[in-house]
């Protein structure tokens, strides 16, 4: 860059007071980067403000994060529009690395990228965005009813609680903060009360004699991983989502990760609302990033409207809506699913299990791009910087099952299960960010075109698609459904593919030329397709179906296929299929309980011989 | 009062870069040529006292010694409700029908801000426009952003001016990009009867490139002021290819590193942004956004209609003369159909897989297999489904559209084979004898 031989303004020679928030003039802009030349020490990931005047005379502080520092002046990235801005605009840095606010009140809110509550924009600004507007992350009027639980002059380390507040139907842990050093002494405590996040509830004394007070609430920096945990193990659960294929033949484990790659128009949406209603997690961190904007309005719209089964509370209490949509600007997308992944993380410290739904990890991936590209960097694969394969497994690498161990509180398993969506250009599974995605993922669910546009939903391929877990969580799967699960699945998965190659070679050679036997394992594969691994999202009954109704809908299925007819004619099998299938499909749509339930049970039984007694048996038991 | 600079270093493409101090990022100049005409330029760059401006009229015949006067402003376009209306303006604004200047204009900033995503609602007005491949198949909702995907010979212009006529809408913005004057000249007589509610912003293939990419942000500056005021605003821009390619020039002007197949980086978000300006305000009005993007090659995959795949609430597909039921797609129709006849989702899956089936079928009879009589079922009614339904020409509310599906189900198939739920089959199956 040419730029390189000029001259800072402010040369870093004076630089030996460096200890006070330093302050810089703008050097150059170009798109959403602004060059700053500085005087003093500036810190990588710190957030300094861009202070501008508008040509209408308007202030504004614009948000920007450092990104690069080289030959005396640093990269910002600008979270905001940057038209107006000057050379010689003043910068202001303020020491601080980008971090969110961690406390009670994150259940139920909707940030941007930034962890500025949305609803609360809206009143200040009106319907539109306006740049340079930044708002607490929790609310500083709001009284919480304190609980202590740690005592005067025990020892504490980061992470372990000083007390508890409820929040929905959570004890919310208020905690040592997790950027603390080694131990320190409790040497004051709150009594119980109602009190507001910024109320002192605790001080604690270190080593050195410095007394800190704790609030409830903490700032960390959303880059770092929060590890205050005893250990991580291995994730031997599955974490239910309640999508049949996904269930049944590529589990996704509790504290795992998952990565759902599929061109526009397959259904990832549509797959991803469906698993924030009914997986069961106690926390689920929805990251909107870089998508439309429509698709957060249903979950903000429904959400609070709908009820949570297993809490009987509104689904938007254990909801929190990261929101930074593609028009939002850029760099505040980058920021976004960190942001998202370290709430994930801090209520995985208390012991919950969090879901994070990262939608689209391809969209921060070009966020990365632009940014790269900015910086004028060499470009990798597609133009994405070579460092991208790694910033994507530290990202999956924040998920996990962990213990945590906390002096008052006891042991208790949290966890963070992440799934990720990308967005391939051109449905290409080739491509760069699909590609870093699956070396770091145990679960790849691959939504097809081919499926999409046959309309088999979720177009998550039976093929293609693969779960490293299965295996072992087969003692918690044969627990959730019944013994023999994880073998009858594996038949299954077989004759699925066995059928499927006769339809390919049907494909060749027609429907004249195959035999009567390999025809009819066509129809069972495609049967077991139509009425097991397709569901209905927008059915409420077959949404969401329990593992009991998933299990007997499985020993259906199975004895349909297993079932000896003794077709005479290829005609006669379509016809018994396409009967069944049917069935199948009115059943599946029909909730438990309620007459067309037991009339086509009934139905479906009546034509099936020893095996519907099987899995009549086997719904009794479960 | 402002300063005037004389002398520009350098001119490459469209983009010009000359030595200037207090300049805004984003800030709109004038140019002064030798042969005494002006023309606008917008600062896309600052690097210490380098100030590099995109040139809306391009750089032929900017000399290096023509003066330069900065604005103190952003880009903006001059505003009147009521006096916009049937005007036709070029990419940067002005008036290009031939008549006045607009009287009472206010000048407002164009490229504004995200609309705050906490503030917008389900979308859940659906938009009749008499097509059954789009009504009946794949509803468009008010605030949906809707590309039309077509390869350069298909009918696009005619289908979006059809729309424009049928479909309910307060004002019509068209914003044409890259149009070929006879085009433009076949909008202008199209859209003639509609002309009270409808303002075009032209950019013809041969103005300049940098007015290309001004088209969508004046079209949506002046669809937000009409939403906020309560109208229902359809905006329909073609062709988005072409406001691309035009990014892409300057972009390569500018030195900066392409992504993919010479599109800059940001490809994604700038479409994003223009995209998302599609809404529906709460108590007021709304903008939708139907946007033809023409794919080189018929090539999905093209960075173009791929990226705009992923912005956009599904998209129709324009191919053969007719709306391709198996590549388009509308994600909000879920939000409306359910509430329009309860027999139009599963009729409508119904039909399309039933005329899936018979594609397939079609493939393997000309392969040469011969076929069973229950594809020769299929067959029959794929040839009625497009003869009666898919045509561009067919003109029916969603009833008759609705009535006519069924017509068709029945005229070939027996009930059963049609796996509709019982329910339906009970309400609608036409009570008629059996087709043979």
């Amino acid at each position: 860059m040419a730029s390189s031989t000029e001259t800072p303004a402010n040369p870093a020679s004076g630089s030996a007071a460096s200890a006070g928030a330093p302050t810089g003039r703008v050097r150059g802009v170009s798109g959403n980067m602004v060059t700053v030349a500085f005087d003093g020490r500036v810190r990588m990931n710190e957030v300094a403000f861009v202070a501008l005047q508008t040509a209408e005379g308007v202030n504004a502080r614009l948000k920007a994060e450092v990104i690069r520092i080289r030959n005396g002046e640093c990269d910002m990235q600008v979270f905001e529009d940057t038209r107006d801005i000057r050379v010689g605009t003043p910068v202001e840095f303020t020491g601080e690395m980008l971090s969110i606010e961690l406390g009670p009140g994150l259940l139920s809110m909707t940030y941007d990228g930034l962890g500025n509550p949305l609803d609360q924009l809206a009143v200040q600004c009106g319907y539109f965005l306006q740049r340079g507007v930044y708002l607490p992350t929790l609310d500083r009027s709001k009284r919480w009813a304190f609980s202590p639980v740690a005592r005067i002059g025990q020892r504490l380390q980061a992470g372990n609680a000083i007390g508890t507040v409820p929040e929905a139907v959570f004890q919310h842990r208020i905690m040592v903060p997790f950027g603390l050093v080694g131990t320190a002494k409790l040497i004051e405590i709150a009594p119980p009360g109602d009190y507001t996040v910024d109320h002192v509830v605790a001080k604690l004394e270190m080593p050195d004699g410095e007394v800190r007070p704790v609030t409830m609430v903490q700032s960390w920096p959303v880059k770092r991983p929060i590890s205050c945990y005893k250990e991580r193990l291995l994730p031997t659960a599955p974490l239910t989502t309640r999508t049949r294929i996904v269930d049944a033949f590529f589990p996704v484990a509790e504290g795992g990760t998952a990565c759902v790659p599929g061109p526009f128009g397959s259904g990832k949406t549509v797959f991803q609302q469906s698993v924030s209603r009914f997986a069961e997690a106690d926390i689920v961190i929805v990251a909107a990033c870089g998508e439309r904007a429509g698709e957060v309005v249903e979950t903000l719209r429904e959400f609070p409207e709908l009820i949570d089964p297993r809490t009987g509370r509104p689904l938007m209490e254990r909801t929190i809506i990261i929101c930074n949509t593609s028009s939002m600007p850029v760099a505040a997308r980058e920021a976004s699913v960190y942001t998202a992944v370290t709430l994930a993380e801090y209520y995985r410290q208390m012991g919950l299990r969090a879901l994070l739904l990262a939608d689209s990890t391809s969209r921060w991936a070009q966020a990365l791009r632009e940014m790269s590209g900015r910086l004028e960097e060499i470009p990798g694969e597609e133009a994405f910087p070579a460092y991208l394969g790694s910033l994507i497994a530290a990202f999956y690498e924040r998920a996990g099952l962990v213990r945590v161990e906390d002096p008052n509180l006891g042991q208790a398993r949290g966890s963070v299960t992440t799934i990720g969506t990308v967005s391939p250009a051109g449905g290409n599974f080739e491509e760069p960010v699909t590609q870093s995605t699956l070396a770091v993922v145990g679960c790849f669910l691959g939504l097809t075109y081919a499926r999409s546009y046959a309309k088999r939903f979720p177009a998550i391929s039976p093929t293609d698609s693969w779960s490293k877990y299965i295996e072992r969580m087969r003692p918690a799967l044969e627990k959730n459904y019944f013994a023999g699960w994880v073998d009858a699945i594996k038949r299954m998965q077989g004759i699925y593919l066995a059928g499927q190659r006769v339809g390919d070679q049907m494909k060749v050679v027609g429907e004249d030329d195959l035999s009567l036997p390999d025809f009819v394992r066509y129809l069972g594969s495609e049967f077991l397709d139509a009425v097991f691994m397709q569901q209905n999202a927008f059915s409420e009954v077959d949404a969401s179906p329990s593992n009991a109704r998933t299990a007997l809908l499985l020993q259906l299925t199975m004895a349909v296929i297993d079932q000896d007819f003794g077709f005479r004619s290829k005609d006669q099998a379509r016809e018994t299929f396409t009967e069944l299938t049917a069935a199948f499909r009115d059943w599946n749509l029909a909730a438990e309980g309620t007459d067309d339930y037991a009339t086509l049970l009934t139905k479906i039984q009546s034509r099936l011989g020893s095996g519907g007694g099987r899995g009549r048996a086997a719904f009794a038991t479960a | 009062m402002r300063k005037v600079y004389t002398r520009i270093d350098q001119i490459v493409g469209p983009v010009v870069t000359l030595r200037a101090d207090g300049v805004r990022y984003g800030e709109l100049a004038r140019i002064r040529l030798q042969d005494g005409n002006s023309t606008y330029a917008q600062v896309i760059k600052l690097r210490g006292e380098e100030v590099s401006l995109q040139v809306f009229a391009g750089s032929k015949g900017v000399s290096t010694g023509d003066e330069v006067e900065f604005l103190g402003r952003q880009v903006q376009l001059a505003f009147s409700p009521d006096n916009l209306l049937g005007r036709t303006f070029s990419g940067v604004g002005e008036p290009i029908d031939g008549r006045p200047a607009l009287q009472g204009a206010t000048d407002i900033d164009i490229g504004g801000p995200s609309f705050n995503p906490a503030r917008r609602i389900i979308p859940h007005r659906m938009i009749q426009t008499g097509i059954p491949m789009i009504d009946m198949f794949n509803s468009l909702v008010k605030s949906q952003k809707l590309p039309i995907f077509s390869v350069a010979g298909e009918p696009y212009n005619e289908l979006l001016a059809r729309i424009a006529l049928q479909a309910e809408a307060d004002v019509i913005i068209l914003g044409g990009m890259g149009l070929k004057y006879d085009d433009y000249l076949f909008f202008r007589a199209q859209l003639a009867p509609s002309k009270e509610r409808t303002i075009l912003f032209v950019h013809t293939a041969a103005d300049p490139v940098v007015e290309c990419m001004m088209v969508p942000d004046m079209a949506l500056a002046a669809a937000e002021r009409y939403a906020t005021a309560g109208k229902d605003v359809l905006v329909l821009l073609t062709d988005m290819t072409a406001f691309a390619d035009a990014m892409k020039e300057v972009a390569v002007a500018m030195e900066q590193i392409p992504a993919n197949r010479g599109y800059p980086g940001d490809l994604y978000s700038q479409l994003a942004s223009r995209y998302e300006k599609a809404v529906d305000i709460e108590g007021s009005g709304s903008i939708t956004l139907l946007a033809v993007t023409t794919m080189p090659g018929d090539d999905v995959t093209h960075p173009v209609p791929d990226n705009t795949g992923y912005i956009t609430e599904g998209q129709f597909y324009l191919k053969g003369g007719v709306i391709d039921p198996f590549g388009s797609l509308s994600r909000l129709k879920q939000l409306v159909n359910g509430k329009t006849r309860d027999d139009h989702a599963p009729l409508m899956n119904a039909m399309i897989r039933l005329y899936d089936a018979a594609r397939k079928v079609r493939q393997q009879q000309s392969m040469g297999f011969s076929v069973s009589a229950f594809d020769q079922r299929l067959l029959g009614y794929a040839s009625e489904f497009e003869q009666r339904m898919m045509d561009l020409n067919v003109n029916l509310n969603l009833t008759q559209q609705l009535d006519l599906g069924w017509e068709i189900l029945a005229n070939h198939f027996t009930e059963a084979q049609t796996t509709m739920p019982g329910k339906l089959l009970v309400k609608y199956w036409p009570k008629r004898a059996q087709a043979a």
